[in-house]
């Protein structure tokens, strides 16, 4: 269980931290270019020292790469929000800031976590966490109250990406086991922050918060959506194709 | 089509030091300059602090003027420790 | 008002004298479009740079690669706004510049108009195509302009570690397996001819040259440049266990330096026109990413302005 617990987290910052990455190279401005890949190396930094330790409490010789490459799709265990496309901008900020919400309030429980390793990472998280979300929230509220098109853009992508955000706080076995054990998060304390932090953004925005209708869940259980197929098809291409290389 | 001002960029490297220009960067407002001056110019801990000024608002001497501004400085020695002489054995001085 | 020849002495004077050139000083015209050409045509590069690397970043076949070469396309996201501001102050603005490149009328560095179809391409630009273009830079940072001399210490200074990581790519392929090393080979055999055609055509043929030395916006000629880079790659190439893709490549005791085959010139050109493999595509990418990009800056400014109309009404207030 606390392989599968390291793993959520872990999965959630891989995968992010890949699709933020695709915007390398073709961001709207230069300056933004360099911001999103900032964002995105600490996302996967995040994501190496959970693996290794994740792939040190499972105790069977697998390593980082291990984890990230050669696992197949159902034992991934990231949220669906975090593995949704880049879209336009507009999208990517949206996507950004509801996860950076979650994720800022959940390093933030998690560094009283009683296992040592997974405190120490979330306390160094914490601090590239809290200027994501800082980041996030501005271009929420810059790209929300700017333009008649920007308003129009952000509010169709929070629309089309609220169905995702309940799934954050729906806890899993793992993170069940992990809160009884002192080692998780209580994520209705998660939860309340979120929605704190979600609605006072959103108005500042001029946005419209869409109402808590059906939830998309399973990520957490391995079940996705389509889109991850095709980012572990493309991320995983080298080592599949040439099996047991270094690289 | 709306272009983004252009900022310059000063950075203090470690506290005790002055900031210093180290160059431009385009933003749309002054917190997005901080940031975008963040994201850019501080990806290697480069600095503690900075400063965004927008380019408009810098008013620079003109180089046409530069032999009123600075040449009359250069035959004022008595500005520098060294014009004063004094006998070797003083010490800390 | 003092005349133009005794300007252009004192000038050249200074230029003659290392004294850099400021943006507010004068100087000719032709130096400043000629700075002008070059410190944009190097900005693009770089931005134009990001996309053959950039293509592979979803691919990386481990995190320490991927967090190695995402650093290292972003390092290019840099260099390329430093040039720009480098640019800038000689009165020309980044949008300008962009709209030159978008419409097809300014230049960048052709090597990036080569398709990067493997991952040992990633080590070999950075082993190759960063090998020549650094040899360049360092010349740079001596430029006789300032702001193109700053902007190319910062980039020199966060470029080093862009070649020490294409080479490690292709140590690890060159001791890896069979297939590997096979894929290391045809990188190199793709990226050599391509990278030695960087330093621009021979000094007999190249039509700014003489002048840009007289201005010290350069430091040394394309042929030697490329000699510089020669003379150290076939070293380096003994390490990995490659042959360089020229069979008249051998070490002169006379000149003290590499004897190399001749250029496909006609490639070159062609390549410059619009002919190579990506020019198409790499130039579409860049459009793309501008122009979908464009309600995304419309909307910072709007914002901006609302705030500041914001403020003022506040401050009319209290």
């Amino acid at each position: 269980m606390q392989l599968e617990y390291t793993l959520q987290i872990a999965d959630n910052a891989l995968i992010l931290g890949h699709r933020l990455s695709e915007w390398c190279g073709h961001g709207p401005i230069l300056e933004q270019d360099i911001a999103i890949t900032n964002i995105a190396l600490d996302l996967i930094g995040q994501a190496r020292s959970l693996y290794q330790y994740a792939a040190e409490v499972e105790g069977k010789g697998r390593t980082e790469d291990d984890l990230a490459y050669l696992r197949i799709g159902t034992q991934f265990r990231n949220t669906l929000l975090v593995e949704q496309p880049k879209g336009n901008f507009g999208t990517t900020i949206v996507r950004q800031f509801l996860f950076d919400a979650f994720h800022f309030a959940f390093y933030q429980e998690l560094c009283n976590s009683k296992d040592e390793t997974l405190a120490a990472v979330a306390k160094k998280s914490l601090k590239e966490v809290t200027y994501h979300l800082r980041f996030s929230s501005e271009w929420v509220i810059r790209l929300g109250d700017g333009t008649a098109e920007s308003h129009e853009k952000m509010q169709t992508a929070l629309n089309d990406l609220w169905a995702y955000t309940g799934e954050l706080f729906k806890a899993s076995d793992a993170d069940q086991w992990a809160l009884e054990n002192g080692i998780g998060v209580d994520l209705e304390v998660v939860k309340k922050f979120w929605e704190e932090k979600v609605s006072e953004i959103l108005k500042m925005a001029t946005l419209e918060q869409p109402a808590d209708g059906w939830m998309q869940t399973g990520g957490k259980q391995g079940r996705h959506t389509e889109h991850l197929g095709y980012i572990l098809a493309e991320m995983q291409y080298l080592q599949r194709a040439y099996p047991g290389q270094e690289w | 089509m709306n272009n983004w001002p252009l900022w310059e960029v000063f950075l203090r490297s470690r506290q005790g030091l002055h900031h210093k220009h180290v160059g431009s960067l385009h933003a749309a407002d002054e917190k997005m300059a901080i940031e975008n001056a963040r994201d850019v110019y501080t990806r290697r801990s480069e600095g503690v602090s900075i400063w965004v000024v927008e380019s408009k608002h810098i008013h620079a001497s003109s180089p046409d003027e530069s032999e009123a501004l600075y040449d009359p400085a250069n035959d004022k020695v008595y500005r520098h420790p060294t014009f004063y002489d004094l006998p070797d054995e003083i010490k800390h001085m | 008002m003092v005349p133009i020849k005794s300007l252009e002495e004192k000038f050249q004077a200074a230029v003659d004298a290392e004294i850099k050139i400021e943006p507010k000083d004068w100087m000719p015209d032709a130096y400043r479009k000629t700075l002008i050409r070059q410190i944009s045509q190097h900005a693009h590069s770089e931005i134009v740079g990001m996309l053959p690397e950039g293509n592979w970043i979803s691919r990386a076949p481990s995190l320490r690669r991927k967090v190695g070469l995402l650093a290292k396309v972003q390092d290019e996201a840099g260099h390329g706004l430093y040039l720009y501001s480098a640019c800038e102050t000689l009165g020309i603005d980044r949008e300008e510049l962009f709209e030159q490149l978008n419409t097809g009328k300014a230049k960048y560095s052709s090597i990036f108009n080569y398709p990067t179809t493997t991952w040992a391409d990633i080590g070999a630009i950075g082993w190759l195509v960063d090998g020549a273009a650094i040899m360049n830079q360092v010349m740079l940072c001596r430029t006789s302009y300032g702001p193109y001399a700053r902007a190319m210490v910062r980039i020199c200074k966060e470029e080093s570690f862009h070649q020490r990581q294409g080479f490690e790519i292709l140590l690890t392929l060159s001791k890896g397996s069979e297939e590997q090393r096979a894929m290391l080979q045809d990188a190199v055999d793709r990226w050599w001819w391509p990278s030695l055609m960087m330093f621009g055509p021979s000094d007999k043929e190249s039509t700014h040259s003489a002048q840009s030395m007289k201005w010290k916006i350069k430091r040394k000629s394309n042929d030697e440049l490329r000699q510089q880079f020669v003379d150290a790659t076939v070293e380096q190439a003994k390490i990995l266990n490659v042959t360089l893709p020229d069979p008249e490549l051998k070490w002169n005791e006379e000149r003290g330096h590499y004897d190399f085959g001749p250029i496909d010139w006609e490639e070159f050109w062609n390549v410059v026109k619009g002919n190579g493999p990506c020019n198409k595509e790499r130039l579409a990418a860049r459009v793309k990413a501008h122009d979908e990009g464009a309600w995304v800056r419309d909307a910072a400014v709007a914002f901006a302005e609302k705030q500041a109309k914001r403020r003022a009404e506040a401050n009319k207030v209290a």
